[in-house]
């Protein structure tokens, strides 16, 4: 006879867990109901959502015109069109008419196969370019950051090679936000890296020099740039000896992205601990190879999500050129609204939103792409 | 105040080009280059200037832009347009970026003197006016004591509204707004019994209402906005060129000529019509402008006469539809004349 009272002789099967901790009712309990406060923020999101939400829809694709040739496609009866009184929703049809413009501004409509073709292009070099995977990334990196802009260049502009002449100020819309935008991030990178390391090189003119660059474009917003380079500078320049509108809120926008740009890495370059540096110079390395091999791989790894805010931010910011009369995608939206033969109450609102989302659609892939490189560079730093 | 102060820097810019400019001869370049650069408006305001879907220009400025080239190519597709901000119109004339401004530009005295351009011919007699809800009952601006209104900040618009009210003793609560768009949004959504602004944009603004018929423009005009096309000052044969484009216009429309009729009116017997069109033998009145004998031809042609033109672009034929007015024949009760063309 054992003194042990009890011995257990098979296991219990094991039990699902607690209601309250697994389940959908689990998770909502403890996400949108973990106490009172959060009860009440859950609540009045839900109706807020509830509220807004289906009007929205209602507005932006139920009661939406999606076709038609002119404003009256888009007018209630009161009006003057055909649509019932009180009626309220987008009107597509006038950016489905407008969408030629929105994309290429005024670039004649005969040469369209042009910008399609860079289009083509650019999308050929760059998705390889981004697709960790593919082989070949020097001679890709080469074609896209030099060989695209001289084939942009030279397809866009024409004038050569039997090409017609599309002189830039009949460019406009998504083109040039997005030409804008590549030559900005394709220049400041490099430049922002050059600048970065002179300011905190040990040679003091070159530091000066970097150092006045950076806090003098730093120091004044883009706007005001942007209308010297534009108003003022052609009143000092022989009248007729104009210096291309394009090419200046090119340079204008990218030596400000530069400046910006040479801040983030700064940033990077301080992170890095001295031992480092004095590792690498123990080795035996020069100040070219200290660099490129030890410390701008991680400086600039660190400061990912810096670079992309100064690029997703560039590229909003080129809509600024519309005060000097160069029509990127918003500048001509707005130009849109006009025309008299598309003036309807709902046209603004459409138009803007349209811009918006396109906006949205390139930051937020950008952003998406941005947090992919840091998951898979992260290989010191991970939490 | 950042107008005045964008005007003082270019004003002292211009002044140190003003001696370059004295030997200007834009006709000359022009037509070494073989086409007009016209400064339009690029946005704000219906039926002066703005691009259609294919990419075409059309509005009442645009027309003149058209007239000039045709009278001096006789071909009006022989311009390139440079769509313009406010600010930047200035500068883009007084740099030679462009060679005329169509851009429902207001003639005044700063801008004729102290900017360094000159006006002469006006395409469009505009002026200040009011917006109201018909449910108001308001019939006159006289009426509007006590109302609010909807006005754009840093315009002349709401200096003369401050005028207006005081020099006839009334109150009135301006609800002012940095962005055309945000006091169209706002009047639209009732938070102002008024809106004011240049009549020409009140009648496009009326059709961004959700309700055009509720709205009315009351028939006061508070302010004179002789709008014209303006050329950089002496230069005088450019400036002839271009008034006198908008001149044949409007004296086409006088003589009854339009794009139907301009070749059967060639043989008319009205000895002015027959000098108007280049018929008499010895006329010089084309070649003494620098221009082909047929230029008022081809300048109905290209656009028909001011009449067709702004029943086209901003009256009848548009969806604007406003009114002739100010801007009838001086026959007509108007105030659009064209000195005699011989």
């Amino acid at each position: 006879m054992s003194d042990i009272s009890y011995v257990r002789e098979r296991f219990i099967p094991a039990e699902s867990p607690p209601i309250s901790d697994a389940s959908a009712y689990g998770w909502i309990r403890r996400n949108l109901f973990a106490s009172w406060s959060d009860s009440v923020l859950t609540i009045v999101a839900i109706l807020a959502i509830l509220y807004y939400l289906p009007p929205a829809i209602d507005w932006l694709f139920l009661s939406a015109v999606w076709t038609g040739t002119d404003r009256t496609a888009c007018l209630t009866v009161d009006q003057g069109g055909a649509l019932p009184t009180g009626w309220s929703g987008a009107c597509w049809a006038y950016v489905g008419d407008r969408f030629v413009q929105f994309m290429f501004g005024s670039y004649p409509r005969d040469q369209l196969w042009r910008p399609l073709l860079v289009a083509a292009v650019f999308v050929a070099l760059l998705v390889p370019f981004l697709i960790p995977r593919v082989p070949r990334k020097g001679l890709n990196a080469l074609l896209l950051l030099v060989g695209l802009p001289i084939f942009a260049y030279i397809l866009l502009l024409g004038g050569r090679f039997g090409l017609r002449h599309v002189e830039t100020s009949l460019w406009g819309g998504l083109m040039v936000t997005l030409i804008l935008s590549f030559v900005g991030i394709v220049i400041s990178l490099p430049a922002g890296i050059l600048l970065a390391l002179g300011r905190r090189s040990q040679m003091p003119i070159l530091k000066t020099a970097c150092i006045v660059f950076i806090e003098l474009i730093r120091g004044v917003p883009l706007i005001t740039v942007l209308f010297m380079a534009s108003v003022l500078l052609p009143l000092f320049l022989e009248p007729g000896n104009n210096i291309d509108k394009f090419l200046r809120a090119l340079i204008g926008v990218s030596i400000f992205a530069s400046a910006y740009m040479a801040e983030v890495i700064r940033g990077g370059l301080q992170a890095i601990p001295k031992g480092q540096y004095e590792a690498a110079d123990a080795l035996g390395l020069n100040y070219f190879h200290k660099m490129t091999f030890i410390v701008l791989p991680q400086a600039i790894k660190l400061v990912i999500p810096g670079i992309v805010n100064t690029f997703i931010g560039m590229f909003k910011d080129t809509s600024l050129v519309t005060i000097i009369s160069m029509y990127d995608l918003l500048g001509v939206v707005k130009a849109s609204f006009g025309d008299s033969g598309w003036i309807t109450p709902v046209t603004p609102l459409t138009g803007l939103i349209f811009a918006g989302f396109v906006f949205w659609l390139f930051c937020f892939g950008m952003s998406r792409y941005s947090a992919f490189v840091e998951r898979r560079l992260d290989t010191g730093h991970k939490r | 105040m950042a107008k005045k102060i964008v005007a003082a820097v270019i004003g002292a810019a211009v002044m140190g080009i003003g001696a370059q400019a004295a030997q200007a001869d834009t006709l000359s370049d022009v037509k070494a280059k073989g086409f007009v650069q016209c400064g339009v408006n690029g946005s704000n305001l219906a039926g002066f200037g703005a691009q259609d879907s294919a990419g075409n220009w059309s509005g009442l400025d645009v027309d003149l832009c058209k007239a000039v080239a045709a009278a001096v190519f006789g071909d009006a597709t022989k311009v390139k347009y440079t769509p313009l901000s406010a600010k930047d119109r200035f500068p883009a004339l007084q740099s030679g970026e462009i060679d005329m401004l169509a851009r429902n530009t207001t003639w005044s005295t700063s801008r004729d003197s102290q900017l360094g351009f000159d006006f002469r011919a006006v395409n469009y007699y505009d002026g200040q006016g009011f917006m109201v809800k018909k449910e108001l009952g308001v019939k006159s601006a006289l009426e509007l004591s006590g109302a609010s209104i909807c006005v754009q900040s840093g315009t002349t618009t709401e200096l003369n509204l401050a005028d207006y009210f005081r020099a006839n003793n009334m109150d009135f609560k301006p609800v002012v707004f940095e962005a055309q768009d945000e006091a169209d949004a706002a009047y639209n959504a009732g938070r102002c019994d008024a809106y004011t602004t240049d009549a020409s944009g009140l009648y496009s603004i009326r059709l961004k209402m959700a309700n055009p018929d509720d709205h009315m423009v009351l028939p006061e005009i508070i302010s004179k906005e002789p709008l014209g096309p303006a050329v950089r000052q002496n230069d005088s044969k450019w400036l002839d060129v271009v008034s006198w484009s908008h001149y044949a216009m409007v004296a086409a429309e006088e003589f009854g000529i339009n794009q139907e009729n301009v070749e059967e009116m060639k043989k008319s017997a009205n000895p002015d019509i027959k000098r108007f069109l280049g018929e008499e033998a010895d006329s010089t009145l084309g070649a003494d402008l620098g221009l082909p004998k047929d230029w008022a031809v081809q300048i109905v042609k290209a656009v028909g006469n001011y009449g067709d033109s702004f029943e086209r672009n901003v009256g009848q034929g548009s969806p604007l539809k406003i009114d002739r007015g100010l801007n009838a024949l001086w026959t007509k009760g108007g105030l659009q004349y064209a000195p005699p063309i011989r």
